[in-house]
């Protein structure tokens, strides 16, 4: 049994479609949504590595170095909001916060 | 056949665990979940022979990213039961959904295209090549901007990040140290003349 780039892409897009999911059914909660996106960004971060390897071409592997990057600085700014957002309406309920919608 | 066994072990863990996450019912679990599964990436990702990214991968994310998830997720107080009735809820609609994502990507990677190009193994690289060489040669000329760009990128998370969390609270103690040291003995100390004479004659 040999492990081909195939394997990874399947295995990205298995991921990928878990933290869809994980959006769909925990759309209420705050916290989950930014960890479903971090898990989403992961399974593209393979398929990324996969055909950099593929090519034997680093420049895949630079392309997930910086989304890595992006990825940090959104984690910590999703957050602050999200301690801001605590403080103001006692809640993370995602419906608590539609104030600008009504 | 060693690296085929320990791929499909990682990645059994891995499905398994992103499922943790999306399931379980305590938001602490979930980012532990998520610890595991972002810890099993950078081992398929050694896998890939990309360690340099697999040790930035648990350095980054194991070691600062999951660590401020979970001080957020035990500094707030989440309604679990709240979570519990939105889940039974949307589950059939995202159960759907991902079987729609699943079956448009197995539809694009069994398309017909060049696929033996897809199923080629990846060519191990000798004893002596560095990974970290390699990437560090091309981030560092070619990349250059983009590398710049990225710490301009963390610069502004940080500022952002303390500039939404800050707040004034009214009624602090707080120490002014410019006023301190510009402070003078006739604003501590007032000296008074007393006559204790016209005192008493006041009381008279």
């Amino acid at each position: 049994m040999i492990i081909t780039v195939t394997h990874y892409l399947v295995l990205a897009a298995i991921l990928f479609s878990i933290s869809v999911t994980g959006i769909f059914i925990n759309r209420k909660n705050f916290i989950l949504l930014l960890m479903c996106i971090e898990l989403m960004l992961l399974s593209v971060n393979f398929n990324f590595i996969a055909f950099s390897r593929m090519h034997g071409d680093t420049l895949g592997q630079v392309f997930v170095f910086f989304i890595l990057t992006v990825a940090a600085a959104e984690a910590a700014i999703g957050l602050a909001i999200l301690v801001a957002l605590f403080r103001a309406r006692n809640s993370v309920n995602v419906d608590d916060s539609v104030s600008l919608r009504d | 056949m060693t690296i085929s066994i320990l791929f499909y072990l990682f990645s059994i863990i891995l499905v398994l665990s992103s499922l943790g996450v999306i399931l379980s019912r305590n938001p602490v679990y979930s980012a532990l979940f998520l610890v595991l599964s972002f810890f099993q990436s950078a081992m398929l990702w050694m896998l890939m022979q990309a360690e340099f990214l697999s040790m930035v991968l648990v350095l980054v994310y194991v070691g600062a990213v999951m660590v401020l998830f979970l001080f957020v997720v035990m500094m707030i107080d989440i309604d679990i039961e709240v979570m519990k009735r939105s889940f039974a809820k949307y589950l059939l609609i995202g159960f759907v959904i991902s079987l729609l994502v699943i079956f448009e990507i197995v539809n694009v990677l069994t398309l017909n295209y060049d696929s033996s190009n897809l199923s080629t193994q990846f060519d191990s690289f000798d004893k002596d090549y560095s990974n970290t060489k390699e990437l560090g040669s091309v981030l560092y000329t070619e990349h250059v901007y983009a590398f710049e760009l990225a710490s301009v990128v963390l610069l502004l998370a940080i500022i952002s990040a303390i500039t939404l969390t800050m707040r004034k609270r009214p009624g602090l103690r707080t120490q002014t140290i410019s006023n301190q040291v510009s402070v003078k003995s006739e604003d501590r100390i007032k000296l008074v003349d007393v006559k204790p004479s016209s005192y008493r004659e006041e009381k008279k």
